[in-house]
């Protein structure tokens, strides 16, 4: 397997997939997956609560089992990947991020709604401190124009981030809106690109291929399509496309593909498709870890998970406003006995 | 009625909201407003409404004869606030501390004051801890809290570069008051931030896991309501914005919390929620500092 790589890929369904999983990863599944990703040479694996470290709440859902430990496993059989976590700040702090760092996590994602990049600087900074590589994360892209995309990455890379991501949270945007993206940050920031996707419109292949055209080297996808919504890039299909347009991954696309269909698929209560929920978060602007809260919403409250969905797109929610979900629903089946009763 | 004399120690938001705030106290008189910056706006609105506008700091006022105070509010910051707090300690004038230092005991204004009344210096938690903190020890006082975790959401606006340096502080002060003061077995807290115009009112959201068996409905709606008028005696905007709800052992509870608009917007609940609870406190000082001056 050569060491040469045109892209380095993120595989993030140890993270970004624990929402699609309610947060149930125990150690054993974590040990498997992550054992297999090495062995087909993927470079990083994130592994973390989906909300990042300390996500386990009631707001997102309790992890089954302790993000730390699901950590100290996958470094344990980690011997070329590197480990990665995710940390949002004001859910996560420098504690988490430092007993991630000493149980051996070599990357720390600092991820931030796409306008808020200044709340990163102090954990940015200490992830550097403890040795680590730094991503600056600017999630829900699309609710920015492409010059506050450009201030906020350059704040990324002045609080000494290594990489600033385009994070398309949502699955909202489209190839062209990612090109504009990608190739506005490559010609103001020094620092590495890094495109991560969701599927909800069918479109993060298409949107990461653009995003490595125009420049983008940092690319995360989820083996299976496991991860929020619809899932992300499909890592496997990425790397098989990769190797027919030429682009190196480094990455073993047998093992990837045996990894998916031996390992991930039966950890799956049902297959990752676009369901008529993700396919709304693409279409509204939503974050994709709302799909599954909005569907058990829905049935507690006897309304359509897609009006709920909607209502929040127009209400610009951002990442983490979990909350929002139940009184949404709770006020459309409340407007909704109204006109009945009318 | 003769009035407490008070003193507010920083001329940015914070400290030009508790001005309009102290205004109208009946029981609270403001002396001066200290800042050190000699062209802020904050300095120069105390001087045209009649207050003394100290531009050389804490020393500055602390040396001038002519300016006195029994009660400082301090909205600082937490590394100015740790050399205030001693020279204040001296000068033997109590403090409220609107920092996250936190170097006297958190207080929340309608929960545990009673509790400090005698302590020369108290902290008054995080914006989302005097929202939240109130609704934590409703549940708890009715049904014991196995844990409690809070979310509060603000508008980008209205976080100040402090906030957003330290974001961390609130995280971790705020899960600690939750139990210190509301009384959970353990507390959680998450702050996120919304940029959207126009900008959001503070809003949060309470969950709280009550003991196996401990489960009683109409007593923690009863608790719940009575504790929503108890803040909004001090903050008319504060309000439940939907019915709590009920599932298993967990109630959720979802609030929002508009300001007054006196310096500071509307939207900013969560630093007028912070003003107003230092002014409740200090009033609650000054009770008793003037039932002791009677007596």
């Amino acid at each position: 397997m050569t060491n040469e790589r045109d892209i380095l890929i993120t595989e993030v369904a140890l993270r970004d997939g624990s929402h699609a999983i309610n947060h149930q990863y125990t150690v054993e599944q974590v040990l498997k997956v992550t054992k297999a990703l090495n062995d087909a040479n993927v470079p990083y694996i994130e592994v973390s609560h989906g909300d990042g470290l300390a996500g386990s709440s009631l707001q997102y859902g309790l992890s089954r089992t302790n993000e730390m430990e699901l950590i100290e496993a996958a470094v344990s059989v980690a011997d070329k990947s590197k480990i990665a976590v995710l940390l949002l700040p004001g859910i996560g702090t420098l504690h988490e991020l430092k007993e991630a760092a000493n149980l051996g996590a070599k990357m720390a994602r600092i991820a931030t709604h796409v306008t808020e990049a200044d709340v990163a600087p102090q954990h940015i900074a200490y992830a550097k401190e403890l040795g680590m590589e730094t991503v600056g994360f600017l999630m829900m892209n699309h609710m920015a124009p492409v010059s506050k995309l450009v201030e906020q990455a350059k704040l990324m890379e002045s609080y000494g981030a290594d990489t600033v991501y385009v994070v398309d949270s949502a699955g909202y945007l489209l190839p062209d809106q990612v090109r504009e993206r990608i190739r506005a940050l490559k010609q103001s920031i020094g620092v590495n690109v890094g495109f991560h996707g969701h599927n909800n419109l069918s479109l993060a292949m298409a949107n990461t291929l653009v995003a490595i055209e125009e420049g983008a080297t940092r690319i995360d996808g989820s083996v299976r399509c496991l991860g929020a919504g619809a899932g992300n890039t499909q890592t496997e299909v990425l790397v098989a496309v990769c190797e027919r347009m030429g682009i190196k991954t480094g990455v073993d696309l047998y093992k990837m593909m045996d990894l998916s269909e031996d390992i991930v698929a039966p950890l799956l209560q049902v297959p990752q498709e676009i369901t008529k929920d993700s396919l709304t978060l693409g279409y509204a602007g939503v974050y994709s870890s709302f799909a599954l809260h909005a569907k058990r919403a829905a049935t507690k409250f006897g309304v359509d998970s897609r009006d709920i969905l909607i209502e929040l797109g127009k209400r610009k929610v951002v990442g983490g406003q979990e909350d929002m979900i139940v009184e949404v629903a709770a006020e459309i089946a409340k407007n909704k006995s109204k006109i009945v009763l009318a | 009625m003769s009035k407490v004399k008070v003193a507010v120690l920083g001329s940015g938001n914070i400290g030009t909201d508790l001005m309009v705030k102290l205004g109208r106290s009946e029981l609270l008189e403001l002396t001066a407003v200290i800042g050190i910056d000699p062209q802020s706006d904050g300095l120069r609105r105390a001087r045209e409404l009649g207050y003394a506008g100290v531009d050389t700091g804490i020393d500055g006022f602390l040396s001038d004869p002519t300016l006195e105070a029994d009660i400082v509010f301090d909205a600082t910051s937490a590394k100015a606030h740790l050399y205030n707090a001693k020279v204040l300690k001296e000068a033997g004038i109590k403090v409220i501390d609107m920092t996250p230092a936190a170097v006297g005991p958190y207080v929340c204004a309608a929960v545990n004051i009673d509790e400090h009344l005698d302590k020369d210096n108290i902290n008054l938690i995080t914006c989302g801890g005097q929202a939240t903190i109130p609704m934590v020890h409703a549940v708890n006082r009715v049904a014991p809290v196995e844990y409690a975790e809070i979310v509060a959401t603000i508008a980008s606006l209205s976080a100040g570069p402090g906030t957003r340096a330290n974001i961390d502080e609130f995280t971790e002060t705020t899960s600690l008051a939750i139990s210190k003061v509301g009384g959970a077995k353990k507390g959680k807290a998450i702050m996120i931030l919304n940029p959207a115009e126009p900008p959001i009112m503070m809003r949060d959201t309470v969950y709280t896991l009550v003991e196996e068996g401990k489960m009683d409905e109409a007593a923690i709606r009863k608790s719940i309501d009575e504790m929503a008028e108890v803040v909004q005696s001090y903050v008319p905007g504060y309000r439940l914005r939907t019915e709590p709800i009920f599932e298993g052992n967990k109630v959720t509870i979802f609030l929002e919390v508009e300001g007054a608009g006196d310096y500071l917007p509307k939207y900013a609940g969560n630093l007028d929620i912070m003003t107003s609870a230092g002014v409740k406190i200090a009033e609650a000082f000054a009770k008793k500092l003037l039932t002791k001056a009677t007596v």
